[in-house]
């Protein structure tokens, strides 16, 4: 089974978890592998039409999936699977601190 | 009875080619002519032939090819009066076989008698040779880099816990103008954290705050202090005229405006963002990589974005993340290594991984993909109405 990371924002969705298992041959096998297991987890990567959040990059260990073949893109076990949904903690000049 | 030393130069000084200054000026413009002056560093300092390369004579034998790798360049050499450079040609030409080497005739002394132009370096003065002794040492900066260190002008948003590491040791390294735009007070919940600030100066103004630091570090940065806050209608203003800008906000509305304001003006930006024990950091560079966009087209639900509101935070993560920024603006602006440019690179701290993914510039873009001059003010950093969503998210 390939191995997702996921990021902090989705951790309280898995248990906490920083890399899950999954098992499937696509990314959209794996992804959603990972929602059926996480419901909590769909409504964060997919949009209502099946397809992938815009604001989520998924990674095949260092390659955005979408310059490959979306969520039809190849995966085997050795892979890792990356979630990345933008992330803007910093500095709060303008409304809160951090 | 062997000749006396002035009558060996006057045996030199006839056996080579000698040039008049006004013909090295026109050779200059028009073809490939290498001029090396021979003099010794100090001579240099004060003022040399714009263009020049520099090995004293001193030196000739050793630097001589990294300077001149090919023995057919015509070479012209200059010392200040044409006596050390006509030693020199003839060194050149007898001992190390170049085949085209002149020695321009009254040095750069007649070159100034004629009007002609001359550069004057900026020198380190010895406190700065002391002080960034350690740079010097490095080949990777050395005496130029840090010349390019003190002329630097590097904007930080944000003194807090990104910007506290990144101020100081930019500071330290010696980047001559440091703009800080802040318009918070000092907290003493800032204080796991932002190092730059300390407990007496709790309710101080942050960026009078970390001006105080970084003078007590280090006299010779100029600190620009903008106590405001950054919005659509001050951010190209502030922005312009720097080399460097490091962006540690917390807030994607922000984020969206350096970034699209940072493409109209080509100027690089050093992004890292945190959050409990996980950072991220990577540079967008205008032109030669991808911009925030290509990575972020657009931002997460309120709910997926935990920056809205006040979140923990590992207190040495900034520290990190911060330092990896200000090691990538000083790589920027020495020219040395490889940018992360095009690279974003994930730390998580629990586990003491780092992870880095590809950023591929996406050509569909709406603001990379453009000429930088045909953005215009009403769409630098527009996108859907996020803190009112991230007032509703509470």
């Amino acid at each position: 089974m390939a191995t997702i990371k996921i990021p902090p924002v989705l951790r309280p969705s898995v248990g906490g978890e920083k890399e899950v298992p999954a098992p499937g041959e696509s990314i959209g096998d794996v992804l959603r592998a990972l929602a059926e297991a996480h419901p909590d987890t769909r409504s964060q990567l997919f949009g209502s039409e099946g397809d992938l959040n815009r604001y989520v990059n998924v990674y095949l260990n260092d390659e955005d999936v979408r310059v490959l073949e979306g969520l039809d893109t190849p995966v085997s076990d050795a892979d890792t699977v990356v979630i990345l949904p933008a992330m803007a903690g910093g500095q709060a000049v303008t409304v809160s601190f951090i | 009875m062997s000749p006396s030393g002035p009558e060996v130069i006057r045996q030199i000084r006839a056996s080579v080619d000698e040039v008049d200054p006004a013909d090295v000026r026109a050779e200059l413009s028009a073809n490939g002519t290498v001029l090396v002056d021979v003099r010794e560093e100090q001579e240099w300092n004060v003022g040399h032939i714009p263009g020049a390369q520099h090995v004293p004579r001193g030196y000739l034998e050793s630097r001589i090819e990294a300077a001149v790798p090919d023995r057919d360049t015509h070479v012209v050499l200059y010392c200040a009066s044409g006596q050390r450079s006509a030693l020199a040609a003839h060194t050149l030409t007898e001992l190390l076989g170049y085949r085209h080497v002149r020695s321009m005739n009254g040095g750069i002394t007649l070159w100034k008698d004629r009007g002609y132009d001359v550069e004057v370096p900026h020198a380190l003065s010895a406190e700065q040779r002391e002080r960034y002794s350690r740079h010097l040492l490095i080949p990777e900066i050395g005496a130029e880099g840090q010349q390019k260190l003190l002329d630097a002008k590097v904007l930080l948003l944000g003194a807090g816990g990104l910007g506290s590491p990144t101020a100081l040791y930019l500071a330290a390294a010696g980047v001559g103008t440091i703009g800080i735009v802040d318009n918070d007070v000092v907290d003493l919940s800032n204080l796991q954290r932002q190092v730059i600030h300390n407990t007496p100066r709790i309710g101080t103004p942050k960026v009078d705050s970390a001006e105080e630091a970084i003078h007590e570090l280090n006299p010779d940065v100029k600190v620009v202090k903008y106590p405001v806050r950054l919005d659509a209608s001050n951010v190209m203003e502030i922005l312009e005229g720097n080399d460097v800008i490091v962006d540690g906000l917390d807030n994607f509305p922000t984020r969206y405006l350096i970034n699209d304001a940072s493409v109209r003006l080509g100027t690089p930006v050093v992004s890292a963002s945190i959050l409990g024990f996980d950072g991220q950091l990577s540079v967008f560079a205008p032109g030669d990589g991808p911009c925030y966009r290509c990575l972020y087209p657009v931002p997460p639900p309120a709910e997926l974005a935990p920056s809205c509101g006040a979140n923990g935070v590992l207190g040495v993560l900034p520290g990190t993340m911060g330092l990896l920024q200000a090691t990538e603006v000083v790589k920027l602006i020495v020219g040395a290594g490889e940018p992360l440019i095009g690279r974003l690179l994930l730390y998580e701290a629990l586990g003491a991984t780092f992870t880095e993914l590809k950023v591929r510039r996406d050509p569909a873009c709406p603001i990379c993909s453009r000429d930088p001059k045909e953005i215009s003010d009403e769409e630098t950093g527009v996108f859907p109405d996020y803190e009112a969503f991230c007032a509703a998210a509470g």
